[in-house]
């Protein structure tokens, strides 16, 4: 299981979070900060999984992350996930955004987060990894917002 | 109102969407916290608003806001609101903000279920898959026992889409509402072989994740895992079902051997590096299970430590550094799991695990440590602590040397702290400890100093002092703030100073300390400590001082402490005030005796006699119940009506699971707890620390060989006792102890050669019974001081278990369910009816029966599928049974009949009287069909392919054993040791009886048959491998086409509904039949009428003041594709004979251009089965029916029946409405009756393929025409 996915910048600035796992707001925030400061004073060539965040609890997890330039995207999972598969689904992730926003950058995260979060529930549905197949993820995101645009398009029509 | 919509979409322009938000707080970086309280005064307002968009865009923005921290939880109405927004760009907006911000205890998530519902029933895809999606963020136990039919129905939707996320949200649902998971399991079973990948998927996924936590329950799905490894290309796929095998290897390590081969062949063709190590970890896992039984597996062990060595040693310079650090951690993570059962293996690289700690990576190191704490031995323990203490200086950061500090403490109190050789080392590392700054693992200190202190009494003299230290320099604990934490060792050393304060050499002094003003400003739980021991203290001192001729310093002593308590009397804590003034007024007393020189340190002393032994945190679990005393037994008598009603019922189905998993399983227990036992004693004898005070195990102890020549109580006083704590020369003080060790050890070593030398001339010829051990085993290092670890106190006749250690809160407990029992009618999912609740007599048979037939429309999908594949089943084992019957041709043509007979005959006999309860039938061919699988392994060899086709073939002739064997197989059948096929049935049957021998030798024949048939790898032995050991119960539904043509289909539920039972049982003459209209083509209907020719017999009722001859009108009319049911009352005189009435639907079809008039015909036939109601009836009731003598009898014999005896019994329950009174075996009994007041009872009996039904009625001709009506089902079947 996944237990809670975030993207945060090289300041910590939050540009998504998904909590699988209920709590309050200013928990989430603390997570975020720990999450953060366990992750970015670390060096670029030491390994990509890390133990020991306090507040994501539990011997049986572990934060698992990738660093793309100003952005990390950490996934915190249980042992029942598989490390290496969960960094190669981050890998899918970033992949699909890079394709769904064309270059993505920081900035698309910034301003579109609703559409990030909508990109997510194609990949992973309530902790659980639902499509790693990036084609399959990319055609249902699209055919979803040709939907809304239609719906757009018949509003002002 | 167009005005308004104008309006709406003019305002919309004017406000901030989530960009404009967004670039708004970017642009007031200063005051952020107050632009965004404006803003969120903005989207207040905007919610107030009627226009769905504007409330959207609001909520939007709020999803936004509540990822900075913000709580949104004030809109969660509005949310609501949104989600149910017919459009879907609203709808996703809702569904995405109530996934981020509800919980289980949002109230408004109950208004939700109605709306959840609708979309999840949506036609449009999305619409369902968003709601699922939500849904799976937010499911409350509510939620999930309202939508689990939904979202079982959705399992089977045609699109893959729907599919795979309904399959996947049902892991949630099952989390929430356990009760789910046996009724979706067989569909969730089915979801492993969807043609759809995605789906496959996601149905591994789920029982992965359910297996993980049961590993057990799952077991019997390993065949078709198996299956799905060699055959799916799905990398993810594979992982999991990799990982699971991982899990279940330790269970079954047969399994391990089946799976080596294949894993080896993908360790070799993926080119996938997480696939590549999930094979190895797994394959790691098949070995420790199976070189726990064998130790030449120990060798292949060693090998892939030597991999795992490589993969943490080297790095590949073609790689980026941080893959490489992944595959060091990983390398050492893999290492860790070998480490728990084959320690020795590991040991050796400890030069490699000890360079890691000084790795840079902390994910790294904290694997490191993990390994070492495995890794320790008496003769390297101080060698490691001393490293880690090294690392522990030089760690930055409170969490990993924490980390570091809980290591050495685990480490070095591991199994009772069997490598520890030297106490006062370990007191001194403790007492180094205190010094580390900030840690929050002062309790954890504290209560090693205590345990060790406690339990180690030789040591006690040298902790004390160490303690005593401690006191004395309290400051250096307590001055800063940020060693808050530390403090509690202060607790500890106050406690040991007190309660052993005999070995304080100079207490006065301690006493002092104790009584410091600084004291004070301690945690109040700690000065209370304090005060309680100073009085302990004070006894001693007085004790030694009275002595003395001089009183004055017991005088003395008194006035320090009627000085220095007055403190703690004001303090706040009541503990520290209560205890502090108690003592005073003591103290005082005292005093005012000393005064007139009595003696009285003896009865001070007195008041803290007695010593105190640690009791086992489990020891009153474990108290035996005394024999004798039953605690569920009534003391009094019970009050008398709450006796058979309350449990008789209950008994139908679920009676047969305790009576036979019962005794089995205290049978392992008690081997197992003998074992245990066992092995604890064998322990304790190897320890020698270990000195119990009854004479057996002294016993034990001394003959134990290797140890027998150590004297026994015997301090090397040439280690100095005493060591100051803070050591002037900056030396840590354990070091020294670490070199002391050192040489205490050669000399000891030199001591014993010589003796040993000495023995050896002396005992040449004497008994040869001593073991010469190397020169330097773990056992020759003696201990620095005999010393006594005191065991915690247990009970007598403690119960030795470990089943208290789950925890009660996992949710997954509740999960752990044993999946392959039979459904029973109870466990049904909850389904909302579409019509108003019937009440009848028996709610919930009835209420299970209702639901499953209107469920069925929505089902069809699946039912198709599942039919076809009963169909395939069917075939299969017609073809078999051809082959049979060709095969008995051949063979013994003459006897065949006489045999079968016999043999049949006692069998039925003996099952229909007997009442001892053999374990139902299925469960026992479950068992031995993967028994079969696992044991009949000749390792598939080569490709994949060739696996598929070797497994497939396996499973083949399983299915036969368990068709074939299971009716009169035996509850005790062995089922470990016998591989080959032929020899396990030879194996059966020689527990079989005599009567039984040449049935059973027939029976091997045909197994023999068959088995080289599908040795031959026929095509049809492929398609068996997918037979499921079980089939689930197949869906059954009670509507059957009544008529159809191009425009409309008509669907009468097989008119068994019989509504009001009250009005039925007054004039017992009315039937209820629900007729489902389908539109089929693209018109609309309507002015539909409905008229039926009466018969004399039975008559369609209309409403007052129509004609005989006049048609009904049905209440609605039908847009195209749509359905809808209608309801009609008959009434009937006789009910006793079936009936056939005819009967017109007319309706007028409406196009766009035209109306035209169309009239369809139909029969509608009522069975006498339509005239039973089910209802539920007792043994005892239905025994004195029988005994009765009214009712005539009358039988049927089946023929050829080849479904199991629960689904025959399910079948007869819902197509015929009877309900089962009692199942035994093979053989159960049922009753139904009609509405007017007639009782049917049957015996329904199976042995083999023949069914035998008596049946018991009052009316004759009702009872023959429903037993007609019975053989009827199952001819067509």
């Amino acid at each position: 299981m996944i237990k809670a996915i975030l993207i945060f910048n090289n300041h910590g600035k939050p540009r998504l979070s998904k909590f699988y796992e209920h709590y309050n707001e200013d928990t989430e925030q603390q997570i975020i900060r720990e999450t953060f400061h366990l992750v970015s004073k670390r060096d670029e060539n030491v390994c990509n999984f890390l133990e020991g965040g306090m507040l994501i609890g539990g011997s049986d997890y572990k934060l698992i992350y990738r660093h793309y330039a100003t952005l990390y995207f950490v996934f915190c999972v249980d042992s029942s996930e598989s490390e290496l598969g969960i960094l190669d689904l981050i890998q899918v992730f970033v992949e699909t955004l890079d394709k769904c926003f064309e270059n993505v950058c920081e900035l698309d995260l910034i301003f579109h987060v609703d559409k990030v979060h909508n990109i997510l529930a194609e990949m992973v549905m309530g902790g659980m990894v639902l499509e790693t197949n990036m084609n399959e993820i990319i055609t249902q995101v699209d055919a979803q917002n040709k939907m809304e645009k239609s719906e757009v398009t018949s509003v002002l029509a | 109102m167009a005005l308004k919509i104008v309006k709406g979409s003019i305002d919309r322009m004017f406000d901030k969407n989530l960009q404009d938000l967004v670039r708004g707080i970017r642009n007031h970086k200063e005051d952020e916290a107050k632009y965004i309280s404006t803003c969120i005064d903005e989207i207040k307002q905007e919610l107030k608003q009627d226009n769905i968009a504007v409330k959207a865009n609001a909520v939007c923005k709020l999803t936004y806001l509540q990822m900075l921290g913000y709580d949104v939880s004030w809109a969660a109405f509005n949310i609501v609101e949104v989600m149910s927004s017919s459009k879907f760009t609203y709808k996703r907006i809702g569904y995405l903000a109530a996934s981020q911000c509800f919980h289980e205890s949002t109230d408004v998530i109950m208004l939700t279920t109605n709306q959840i519902r609708k979309d999840l029933s949506s036609p449009n895809q999305y619409d369902t898959g968003v709601a699922l999606t939500g849904l799976s963020c937010f499911v409350t136990p509510d939620l999930a026992r309202d939508l689990a039919n939904d979202i079982m129905t959705l399992m089977s939707h045609t699109k893959p889409y729907i599919r795979k996320k309904a399959v996947l949200i049902m892991y949630k649902v099952f989390l929430k509402y356990p009760e789910s998971l046996r009724p979706a399991f067989p569909r969730l079973k089915e979801k492993l072989e969807d043609p759809d990948p995605g789906v496959q998927s996601a149905a591994v996924n789920v029982i992965c994740e359910l297996a993980r936590r049961n590993p057990k329950n799952y077991l019997s799905l390993a065949p078709l895992f198996f299956k799905l490894m060699t055959s799916s290309t799905n990398n993810w796929v594979l992982i999991k079902i990799i990982k699971l095998f991982g899990a279940l290897t330790p269970l079954e390590p047969r399994l391990g051997k089946k799976l080596i081969e294949p894993l080896t062949n993908l360790i070799h063709s993926t080119s996938a590096m997480s696939l590549l190590y999930e094979c190895v970890n797994t394959v790691i896992a098949v070995l420790i299970s199976l070189s726990s039984g064998m130790p030449n597996h120990s060798a292949s062990i060693q090998l892939c430590v030597q991999k795992l060595r490589i993969l943490i040693e080297d790095s590949d310079q073609n790689c980026e550094p941080s893959v490489n650090a992944c595959m060091k951690y990983l390398g050492l993570l893999a290492m860790s799991k070998i480490l728990k059962t084959h320690p020795k293996s590991v040991q050796s690289h400890k030069d490699l695990i000890l360079q890691c700690l000084d790795d840079k990576d902390e994910s790294i190191r904290l694997r490191a440590l993990d390994l070492l704490y495995g890794m320790v031995s008496k003769k390297n323990l101080m060698e490691i602590v001393k490293k880690l203490m090294l690392h522990v200086d030089k760690a930055e950061g409170t969490t990993y040397r924490d980390e570091l500090l809980t290591k050495i403490i685990d480490i070095c109190s591991q199994s009772n702290y069997q490598y520890i050789t030297n106490f006062e080392w370990y007191i001194s590392i403790l007492v180094e400890l205190t010094r580390l700054e900030g840690t929050r693992h002062g309790h954890l200190i504290a209560s090693q100093m205590l345990d060790v202190a406690i339990r180690v009494k030789a040591i006690r003299v040298f902790a004390v002092a160490q303690m005593a230290t401690l006191l004395d320099n309290a400051h250096l604990l307590t001055g800063n703030v940020q060693r808050k934490g530390i403090c509690e060792v202060l607790y500890a050393a106050a406690w040991i100073c007190g309660e052993f304060s005999e070995h304080l050499d100079n207490p006065t002094q301690t006493l002092e300390a104790m009584l410091r003003p600084k004291v004070a400003t301690l945690p109040g739980h700690i000065q209370a400590v304090y005060v309680q021991n100073a009085a302990k203290l004070f006894a001693t001192v007085l004790k030694s001082q009275e002595g003395n001729t001089d009183s004055t310093a017991a005088q003395e002593t008194s006035q320090l402490m009627i000085d220095r308590l007055p403190l703690f009397v004001q303090s706040a804590n009541l503990e520290v005030q209560e205890r502090a003034s108690c003592i005073l007024q003591l103290v005082k007393y005292i005093q005012k005796l000393q005064q007139k020189d009595v003696e009285i340190a003896e009865e001070v002393i007195a008041l803290f006699a007695g010593e105190l032994n640690p009791v086992a945190p489990k020891a009153q679990k474990k108290v035996p119940v005394p024999e004798g005393l039953d605690l569920d037994a009534w003391i009094n008598e019970p009050p008398s009506e709450s006796e058979s009603e309350d449990e008789q019922p209950r008994a139908i189905f679920a009676k047969e699971e305790p009576k036979h998993s019962r005794p089995r399983h205290t049978e392992v227990d008690e081997k197992e707890l003998a074992k245990r036992r066992e092995a604890r004693k064998q322990e304790q004898a190897n320890n020698p620390f270990y000195i119990k005070s009854s004479p057996s195990s002294q016993k034990v102890y001394q003959e134990a060989p290797g140890v027998e020549h150590i004297p026994v109580v015997q301090i090397d006083l040439s280690v100095p006792l005493k060591v100051p704590v803070f050591c002037p020369t900056g030396l840590p003080m354990s070091d020294q102890y670490v070199k002391l060790e050192e040489e205490r050890r050669q000399k000891d070593r030199a001591d014993k050669k010589k003796k040993e030398k000495k023995k050896r001339k002396e005992k040449r010829s004497g008994r040869g019974k001593r073991h010469d051990s190397g020169p330097e085993s773990e056992e020759d290092i003696t201990p620095a001081h005999m010393v006594d670890i005191v065991t915690e106190e247990m009970p007598e006749n403690a119960l030795p278990s470990d089943d208290d250690d789950k925890d009660p809160n996992d949710p997954h407990k509740a999960l752990d369910i044993d999946l392959d029992k039979p459904l029973a009618d109870s466990e049904k999912l909850p389904v909302r009816s579409h019509r108003a609740a019937e009440v009848l007599k028996s709610p919930a048979q009835d209420g299970d029966a209702e639901s499953a037939a209107s469920q069925e429309p929505k089902k069809k999908s699946s039912k198709e599928k599942r039919e076809k594949k009963k169909d395939k089943d069917r075939d299969r084992k017609k073809s078999k049974e051809d082959k049979k019957k060709k095969k008995k041709h051949k063979h013994e043509e003459k006897g065949e009949d006489l045999l079968g007979g016999q043999a049949e005959e006692p069998v039925v006999q003996s099952e229909a009287t007997s009442e001892v309860a053999a374990p139902p039938t299925s469960t026992t061919a479950e068992v031995s069909d993967l028994d079969f699988w696992l044991s009949n392994a000749p390792v598939p060899s080569n490709t994949q392919e060739a696996a598929t086709v070797v497994a497939a073939a396996e499973a083949a002739p399983t299915s036969e054993v368990a068709s074939g064997t299971a009716p009169d197989s035996e509850p005790d059948e062995p089922k470990d040791t016998e591989t080959e096929e032929t020899k396990s049935s030879k194996h059966k049957k020689k527990k079989q009886k005599k009567e039984k021998e040449e049935k059973e030798k027939k029976k091997k024949k045909k197994h023999h048959h068959h088995h080289h048939h599908s040795d031959g790898g026929g095509e049809e032995s492929v398609q068996n491998g997918t037979v499921e050991e079980e089939e689930p119960l197949p869906p059954m539904s009670n509507y059957c086409l009544l008529a159809e043509n191009s425009y409309i289909k008509m669907m009468m539920e097989d008119a068994d509904k019989v509504n009001d039972i009250q009005g039925n049982l007054q004039d017992g003459s009315q039937v209820v039949v629900s007729v489902i209209f389908e539109n089929k083509c693209d018109s609309f209907l309507k002015s539909m009428e409905f008229n039926v020719l009466d018969s004399l017999n039975s008559k369609l009722q209309r409403p007052e003041g129509s004609g005989p001859h006049d048609g009904l009108t049905v209440p609605f009319q039908l847009p195209p594709g749509v359905s809808n049911e209608a309801r009609f009352v008959f009434t009937m005189q006789s009910i006793i004979t079936p009936q056939k009435l005819k009967g017109t639907l007319t309706f007028i079809v409406k196009n766009e251009d035209s109306s035209t008039h169309e009239k369809l015909d139909f029969k509608l036939h009522f069975t006498c089965t339509s005239y039973l109601i089910s209802t539920p009836c007792y043994s005892d009731a239905f025994a004195k029916l029988l005994e009765s003598g009214d009712l005539k009898c009358s039988s049927v014999k089946l023929e050829g029946v080849v479904m199991p005896f629960h689904h025959l019994l399910a079948r007869i329950c819902f197509r015929h409405h009877f309900s089962v009174v009692e199942r035994i075996d093979s053989c159960a009994s049922m009753y139904s009756r009609s509405i007017q007041d007639h009782h049917v009872c049957l015996l329904v009996k199976t042995s083999g393929q023949t069914v035998s039904i008596d049946a018991k009625c009052d009316e004759p001709t009702l009872l023959g025409n429903v037993l007609d009506e019975i053989k009827q089902t199952f001819s067509q079947c």
